[in-house]
């Protein structure tokens, strides 16, 4: 496996790091958290259709770029940093890449350009319990009538589900996994935003009261669609532990900065060992998750098999996701009682580390997922 | 499907190291790393002959210098596949991973020609003077001296130097000593090469917590040593000095990985055995060292994809402070798996290895730069934060 990143790769990190840092200014984040969205529908166009980004890693033939997972989670490591605010990660993460390993040909073909171009926005329900974000936890069913369908359930916690203009919904058909493709406007879909701790990611509550859907809402049956959606939650664990990734870095980065300048007892507090440290061991936690979490991304733009995938996303998101919260614990702490105040930015990854944590399965599970194998299943 | 040059070369060394690692040599797999390298000293270096007449010892060593040449990823592969194969600590280490390749960059031709076929070929064995009472993590107060001896132009060495690594196996030892006797700190050191039977030296071993004894004390009362053996000018000790620690984050702490697996597997066999695995802490603390090991293997290849811009980066300067907490958290993991069991000794094989493991990994976080030296060198050089600040004696 090869670690070096092309120079179009870093072409991309940095163009995506220059371009963010004034698009996703702290001042613009602010801004979009108080959308009725959550977002700035500014930025996603530009980011859609000027840079491109929504093309990432779907197949040129179905009018993506072509490009790998590697490039996706560098955009992601540089959005974390931003904590930039765009339904990205439900329409491209989630949703491209739950078409792409879950639905059919037809539908991909109908589908995918319009999220690679940034004109349609899309989610993907997971996880009924809102814990389990594991696929296989589902309750949604649908019937058959005539060459119409039906489709009953209710979804707790679905990103950017009341927004997104198509809401991809796995189902029980008949006892075999389905996907449907839901109209955000469907009759019978409610969609409730929840308010979210986290103000810079939107969470709704989706209900399906016996909707009816057209023939060609199914977009893939049987158990390739079960697998191609646990393979999904994987994919986007990876993409979110890229995130994660970026969110700690920028701790780190907000806390070298103010501890430079912040001065008590006659020196920087930066030049306090006690200081010193904690930042040494944010750097050793984010550099564990750097290295696993590209690693992750090479394996993942290899076609992995379902269970290497799966281990590679516990590894990097669990390590992520620590190193996240690591990172924005010891950020508030270390910026003293600014670190407390609204106006400052560490409280915004403080509650981002901590909402992102349990999504695709939280440390303990992702840690056991990792022991079963190793020494069978928990008793 | 055909195979690669790297897969044939992985083979190679396989095969080479289950033919030979046996018979006599067997009782040496897995010993005589870090604090237990008094294992089997004798046979361990006639284990080093037998490398060498493979040609296997130095392998990354260009070939002019007696090297086998290898690329970085075939030196992984070599230190990989050594590990798997439970390859006794090299008791040449100290000769082919510090001193060999220090000589190599800033040796004379004549210093090159002397010592470094008896590194390649297993018949000359190095120690590390660097530590003394009162120069452990602050190497640069050293107050071991060398003067001038005017009549041969001989350098004459006073003073002690502590936890010399196996200095009572060793033939050579290389001491930063203070040359210019008017200097304080890192100026005024010189870097010498200085042979060990002389009745100048005495060496006296430490006993350790671990009950053995690899390290020692090594004290000069007039040693000698000719006056071509320094490396590098009177004064340029230091510099030298450090350029030899650089050596020590080589490919070879890639092979530790295998190592390591072999010892986390061990753990989980032990708990599988006695239970220990239905544990739910105890299953969370072993996938974390799982998730560690692949940490250090990605990192590493990381550090080999930076290896071509030279100088060392974020994943290179953390890469020590992980491995040994990693390990050191093995041998804890390790304990608490035994339970009850690992309070007594046995001879039960497994049992023995994990208690050594426990005990032998608190030195990982102590030699080659403490824990709270490798993060204030994170904090300064990788983060750019302001460096300690320096009390000087009379002044407060
Ligand atoms: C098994 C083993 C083998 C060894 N082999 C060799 C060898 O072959 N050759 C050789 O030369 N040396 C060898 N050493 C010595 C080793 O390099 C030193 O022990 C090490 O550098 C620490 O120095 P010290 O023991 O004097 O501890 P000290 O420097 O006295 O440290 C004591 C404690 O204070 C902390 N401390 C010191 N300075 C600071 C600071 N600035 N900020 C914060 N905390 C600080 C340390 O981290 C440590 O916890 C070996 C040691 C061991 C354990």
């Amino acid at each position: 496996m090869n670690f070096a990143l092309s120079d179009d790769q870093k072409l991309i990190r940095d163009s995506a790091e220059n371009f963010l840092a004034d698009a996703s200014s702290s001042a613009a984040v602010r801004r979009a958290m108080e959308n009725d969205t959550g977002y700035d529908p500014a930025l996603w166009q530009r980011i859609g259709a000027e840079l491109g980004w929504c093309g990432t890693h779907i197949p040129e033939a179905h009018g993506g770029l072509g490009l790998s997972f590697v490039e996706l989670t560098l955009l992601m490591e540089q959005m974390g940093r931003r904590l930039v605010c765009t339904p990205f990660f439900s329409s491209i993460c989630l949703a491209a890449t739950a078409l792409m390993e879950a639905a059919r040909e037809d539908a991909r073909r109908r589908l995918l350009p319009r999220l690679a171009s940034g004109e349609m926005t899309a989610t993907l329900a997971l996880a009924d319990s809102g814990v389990d974000w594991r696929p296989d936890a589902l309750t949604a069913s649908a019937r058959r009538l005539g060459s119409r369908y039906v489709l009953e359930g209710r979804f707790r916690h679905v990103p950017d589900g009341a927004s997104a203009e198509l809401l991809l919904i796995p189902a029980l058909l008949e006892r075999r996994w389905a996907l449907f493709a839901v109209d955000g406007k469907a009759k019978d879909l409610v969609r409730k935003p929840l308010k979210t701790l986290d103000p810079t990611r939107r969470i709704a509550e989706v209900r399906l009261d016996g909707v009816g859907l057209p023939e060609d809402a199914l977009l893939g049956e049987g158990p390739e669609v079960g697998e191609g959606l646990n393979r999904t939650a994987d994919f986007a664990a990876i993409a979110l532990a890229a995130e994660q990734l970026g969110g700690a870095q920028q701790c780190l980065d907000l806390t070298l900065a103010y501890t430079a300048q912040r001065v008590q007892f006659g020196q920087p507090v930066a030049s306090f060992q006690a200081v010193k440290h904690r930042c040494a061991e944010m750097m050793v936690m984010i550099e564990a998750a750097r290295s696993v979490v590209y690693g992750a991304a090479r394996v993942a733009s290899a076609g992995p098999g379902t269970t290497e995938l799966s281990l590679e996303a516990a590894c990097a998101k669990s390590l992520a996701s620590d190193a996240f919260f690591f990172c924005a614990q010891e950020a508030i702490q270390l910026h003293g009682g600014v670190g407390f105040t609204w106006e400052y930015d560490p409280q915004l990854y403080f509650k981002r580390a901590q909402g992102t944590s349990h999504w695709f399965g939280s440390t303990p599970a992702l840690h056991e997922r990792v022991a079963s194998p190793l020494l069978g299943p928990a008793r | 499907m055909k195979m690669s040059d790297d897969e044939i070369f992985r083979l190679e060394v396989a095969r080479w190291l289950r033919a030979h690692l046996r018979g006599e040599f067997e009782c040496l797999r897995h010993r005589g790393g870090p604090g237990d390298e008094d294992a089997h000293p004798e046979l361990r270096k006639r284990w080093e002959r037998e490398l060498a007449r493979g040609g296997w010892t130095c392998v990354g060593w260009p070939r002019e210098h007696g090297g086998r040449g290898l690329s970085i990823a075939q030196q992984v592969i070599f230190h990989e596949e050594y590990a798997r194969a439970g390859g006794p600590g090299r008791m040449g280490h100290i000769g082919e991973g510090l001193i060999g390749p220090t000589l190599i960059a800033y040796g004379t031709e004549a210093q090159k020609r002397r010592f470094l076929p008896g590194i390649v070929a297993g018949t000359e064995f190095w120690c590390q003077g660097y530590s003394e009472p009162n120069a452990g993590s602050d190497l640069a107060n050293v107050q071991t001296r060398a003067r001038r001896d005017p009549a041969t132009g001989e350098w004459v060495l006073h003073g002690q130097k502590v936890w010399t690594s196996l200095a009572h196996e060793s033939q050579w030892i290389f001491v930063v000593a203070r040359s210019d006797p008017e200097s304080k700190g890192n100026r005024g050191l010189s870097f010498l090469l200085v042979p060990l039977d002389q009745p100048g030296i005495a060496i006296r071993p430490i006993k350790q917590l671990t009950g053995t004894a690899e390290f020692n004390e090594v004290f000069f009362d007039g040693a000698r040593t000719a006056a071509e053996n320094i490396v590098g000018q009177p004064g340029e000790g230091w510099a030298i000095a450090m350029a030899l620690l650089g050596f020590e984050r080589g490919v070879s702490t890639l092979g530790q990985q295998m190592h390591f697996a072999h010892e986390l597997d061990l753990v989980c066999e032990m708990a599988r055995v006695n239970g220990a695995a239905s544990d739910p802490a105890i299953r969370a603390r072993i996938a974390q060292a799982w998730i560690g090991l692949k940490v250090m293997r990605y990192n590493a290849l990381r550090m080999l994809a930076g290896a071509q811009d030279g100088h060392l980066r974020r994943e290179a300067m953390m890469y020590k402070y992980y491995w040994s907490n990693w390990h050191r958290e093995l041998g804890k993991l390790a304990m608490d798996v035994l339970g009850p069991d690992g309070d007594v000794v046995s001879d039960d094989p497994t049992r023995t290895r994990l208690q050594q493991l426990f005990l032998f990994t608190r030195a990982d976080t102590i030699y080659a730069g403490t824990n709270e030296i490798q993060l204030n060198i994170i904090a300064e050089r990788a983060l750019g934060m302001p460096k300690e600040p320096r009390f000087e004696k009379g002044k407060s």
